[in-house]
């Protein structure tokens, strides 16, 4: 039913700052700020807007959360003090927990397959086993297409330090402290229920 | 009183070194015979003004003529208790709007003559004007009349009370409150923090005026006949029976508003296609019953839909936005979540939401209880399976067309003023439909009609609402709540006081004798020779505020306490007898004369320029202030509105020698900017008989132009200027030069 509020109240209650977004007045700022508007298939607004009126699907199935690059710009600009771009990045985590995400989608894929494992195996980002996961990440031979297209930067990284070729091995001095806080940051998440 | 003049030069801010003392000293001496004769280096400091008020003091001197800046400069300064001073303009449009380079003789003559034409015009106009003696009377009340008992009537009779003065409350109904009777909350008044719907306080206010021994109530009655000016005006107070006169100083009308009659909404909307789809009026009355529920089968209406602007900003149907609803439709939505909580949908389907002043934390509020906003139009109303309403929206904001289902569709109707009806639930009429009201509310017996004049064709009262808001066009008489413009429940209260605060003012200049505004404390009022008059009336049909009636003979009756002052019937009158004792035709003709003309050979052209005083002359200044540079060749004089303009003034102009005339107004229209509403819009209906006189005198017609001019146009006002003289400068010279 169009303009149903269930999926409203649920984003409101269980998606981290998604309580704000019945606060958005639809004015449009947020759109025109955005650096990337012109990859995003609906802007910010439009986005709260498909929320109050009820399309799950289309929200969630969406990739425009995906493509926000946490410039901020929104959050400076909103008239109304919404914090944009964590409700952007609420509604993001909240679709992929509630499993509608594109399992294809390229910024996905790389945050939720790559980076998270990579980060959370040692407790640090080892540069030079992210970049292999993410080049081969579709086999062995687009792999080396992607390195070989990209090997003057990585010549240049490797020059001023910036890359370091052997890989990070064993895990970081306090790892079990870090894996505390990551086990506590879950379950406070699981229990997450905004106020309304 | 024997007038003794004394002329003071100003030779600081520069007039000193760019102007010849002597000379100027020598034509107010020699030429104008003005007795006493100053200068001083700094005029408005306290040794300058102590200089003129020792000449008063003395009592040398009783009338003065300041010959410094603008008489919008150092008004606080230059003030005296006298009864005639006159400000000779020679610093902001003399010195300020020429450009003269230092060594240019030329210009500097020019700018000497200007500058002495300045000071001529000025000696002639304080030698023709005379102290006013003021209109008093001793019968007069300080009563003031409010008519219409709701929430606008209740507070104007409550803070006139308040404020020491008696006020008589006539209500046509047996009940008092009005409209708020009918509601179970409010949206916030005046008190912050805005967010939250407060409770109905009508009963403690109806209770707190029929409390006050200095309100005199009339219920179940009406005002059958208005007679007279403020501060005698005779009241007829009728109710079934009896019929009760009264004297009051002055009159507050209140009555409200009613709702466009949803009948005639556009289809789409489905008035009248279900019981579910109801006014946003019986919507209240059902939440005040305690039945927010379906009308069609009583079962919750869990889910609202508010559908704004329902027939408003719509030109087919009421063209203006009223400025509440989306404010009472919030209040509205509020009463569905408060009773339905977390089973509540609401949805307020908007065009634009307009939420002014502290409102917009009203608009935060709803939006946190939940409230959703659509952006869209309604562009069906159907039924759905489930006994509902289904309504189709274009929401324009994901731009789709969805199908809404809800319990009850709220319609929120435009408001219509009910200012000139007897009857509350009927608009009042606009345009020529006016002219066959049985009645109005307070029946006038005016020359002019019954009625307060509408703005535009729209029912609302006005009397230029920017600078003068509660004024109507018929002095001592207010306009307040929505019977002015459509308003919500803050706005109306603070209306109220304003209006009663306006009557007050009034009854007080009147007992003074001393005109409300805009000429506020001018003592003068028209006065005409009877045995000139030929009974043309046209004074009394052009007069903007209804001030003149005519006497059985057809000779006008004036009524100095509804006069503003604004002199539209001196330049009305054909026969040129009406005057003020400080302002006249003979005035104004005998300053322009006065301008030195050179000889056609000196190849100096003179262009006059009349200036209405409240919006010309300002713009002037600022130009002076922004050193645009003019022709030196303008004289200025500047007139109380253009609705004084005597085409005797443009004949005398030709016949002197001026080779054009420069006449600036204000804006007229709907969107007039004149504050006595129809000056410049006469003015420019009589200028079309102006090519008939300069057809007599052989010249040609384009020598006389009229331009609009507003107080903003600073910037664009020396191109209209150029432009004329410019215009000028390509026909011959007056050949009537030096007759």
């Amino acid at each position: 039913m169009a303009y149903d509020l269930t999926f409203a109240k649920d984003v409101y209650k269980k998606s981290e700052m998604g309580h704000w977004i019945k606060m958005c007045m639809q004015c449009g700022v947020c759109a025109g700020s955005c650096p990337l508007r012109a990859h995003w298939q609906h802007s910010p607004r439009q986005l709260f807007q498909m929320v109050r009126a009820g399309k799950r699907d289309e929200v969630l199935k969406s990739s425009d959360m995906w493509m926000c690059t946490s410039c901020y710009n929104c959050i400076v600009r909103c008239p109304r003090n919404l914090p944009i771009t964590h409700i952007i990045h609420g509604l993001a985590r909240y679709a992929e927990t509630e499993k509608m995400t594109d399992p294809m989608q390229p910024t996905r894929r790389f945050a939720v397959e790559v980076f998270w494992k990579n980060i959370t195996a040692t407790g640090r980002v080892g540069e030079a086993m992210l970049t292999m996961r993410l080049y081969f990440q579709d086999g062995i031979g687009s792999g080396i297409q992607k390195a070989l297209e990209m090997k003057d930067s990585a010549l240049g990284m490797l020059k001023t330090r910036r890359l370091n070729p052997i890989p990070f091995r064993g895990k970081i001095k306090g790892y079990d402290g870090f894996a505390k806080m990551l086990a506590k940051a879950a379950e406070l998440e699981s229990k997450l229920e905004n106020k309304e | 009183m024997e007038k003794k003049i004394g002329c003071y030069i100003c030779t600081g801010c520069g007039l000193g070194e760019a102007l010849d003392l002597k000379a100027l000293k020598a034509i107010a001496t020699k030429e104008q015979k003005i007795p006493v004769v100053k200068d001083h280096a700094l005029l408005c400091g306290a040794e300058g003004v102590g200089l003129i008020q020792k000449d008063l003091t003395d009592g040398v001197v009783n009338s003065v003529i300041i010959a410094a800046c603008s008489h919008r400069e150092k008004s606080a300064e230059f003030r005296f208790d006298i009864d005639l001073l006159e400000r000779v303009d020679l610093r902001d449009k003399c010195l300020w709007l020429l450009d003269v380079k230092e060594g240019d003789e030329t210009a500097e003559e020019d700018r000497q003559m200007m500058a002495e034409d300045y000071l001529r015009l000025g000696c002639v106009k304080m030698k023709k004007m005379n102290v006013p003696d003021p209109f008093l009377h001793s019968d007069g009340s300080k009563d003031v009349l409010v008519v219409g008992g709701g929430l606008a009537g209740l507070t104007a009779a409550r803070d006139v009370a308040k404020a020491g003065y008696n006020a008589v409350l006539v209500e046509k109904s047996a009940l008092l409150g009005g409209k708020l009777n009918d509601m179970l909350k409010v949206t916030p008044d005046n008190k912050p923090p805005y967010r939250d719907v407060a409770e109905n306080f009508i009963g403690a206010l109806v209770s707190e005026v029929e409390g006050d021994n200095r309100i005199k109530i009339f219920k179940n009655s009406v005002v059958t006949k208005t007679v007279g000016q403020p501060g005698q005006f005779d009241i007829t107070i009728k109710n079934d029976t009896v019929s009760k006169e009264l004297r009051v100083g002055s009159i507050v009308v209140t009555t409200g508003f009613t709702l466009y009659d949803p009948t005639k909404l556009p289809g789409s909307l489905g008035y009248g296609s279900s019981p579910d789809v109801v006014t946003s009026a019986e919507f209240e009355r059902m939440a005040k019953a305690g039945q927010i529920v379906r009308k069609s089968d009583g079962q919750p209406a869990k889910r609202v839909a508010f559908a704004l602007c329902a027939g408003q900003r719509d030109p087919a149907h009421l063209d203006y936005c009223s400025g509440a609803c989306c404010i009472y439709s919030m209040k509205q939505a509020m009463y569905v979540i408060d009773q339905y909580g977390q089973d509540a949908s609401t949805y307020l389907i908007y065009q634009e939401i307009r939420t002014p002043g502290q409102m917009e934390d009203f608009y935060r509020a709803a939006q946190d209880k939940g409230a959703v906003f659509i952006k869209g139009d309604v562009t069906q109303v159907g039924s759905n399976n489930k006994g509902g309403v289904a309504v189709k929206v274009n929401d324009h904001l994901i731009r789709n067309q969805e199908t809404l289902d809800v319990d009850l569709l709220v319609l929120a109707t435009g408001m219509i003023s009910t200012v000139d009806t007897q009857d509350p639930n009927v608009p009042s009429p606009v345009g020529s439909a006016r002219d066959e009201l049985p009645g109005s509310v307070l029946n006038l017996q005016y020359r002019q009609g019954p009625s307060l004049p509408q703005l535009g064709t729209s029912a609302f009262p006005d009397s230029h609402f920017i600078c003068f808001p509660y004024e109507t066009r018929r002095t001592g008489i207010y306009v307040a709540g929505p019977a002015r413009r459509p308003m919500g429940i803050a706005a109306t209260m603070t209306d109220a006081s304003g209006a009663a605060l306006k009557a007050i003012q009034a009854v007080e200049a009147v007992a003074r004798g001393v005109a409300v505004h805009p000429r506020s404390g001018d003592l003068s009022f028209p006065s005409y020779r009877p045995e000139g008059c030929t009974q043309c009336k046209r004074c009394t049909e052009e007069c903007p505020f209804g001030a003149i009636n005519e006497d059985d003979k057809g000779n006008p009756l004036f009524n100095p306490a509804r006069c503003r002052r604004c002199s539209t019937c001196m330049g009305a009158c054909p026969q040129k007898i009406i005057s003020f004792a400080n302002y006249s035709v003979d005035m104004i003709s005998a300053m322009l004369k006065e301008v030195e003309i050179p000889e056609e050979d000196e190849e100096k052209p003179r262009i006059l320029v009349f200036a209405c005083t409240n919006d010309a002359v300002p713009a002037l200044d600022m130009m002076g202030r922004l050193r645009s540079p003019i022709s030196p060749y303008i004289r200025i004089i500047p007139l109380r509105c253009m609705g004084s303009l005597s085409l005797v003034w443009i004949a005398d102009a030709m016949s002197k020698g001026f080779d054009g005339v420069l006449l600036m107004g204000c804006r007229h229209g709907d969107d007039y900017q004149c504050h006595n509403v129809r000056g410049s819009a006469l003015a420019e209906i009589r200028l079309s008989k102006v090519s008939e006189t300069l057809q007599r005198l052989k010249l040609e017609s384009n020598r006389v132009k009229m331009v609009e001019v507003n107080i903003m146009d600073a910037d664009t006002l020396p191109g209209v200027i150029s432009d004329f003289v410019e215009q000028i400068g390509n026909l011959n010279p007056n050949p009537y030069k030096g007759f």
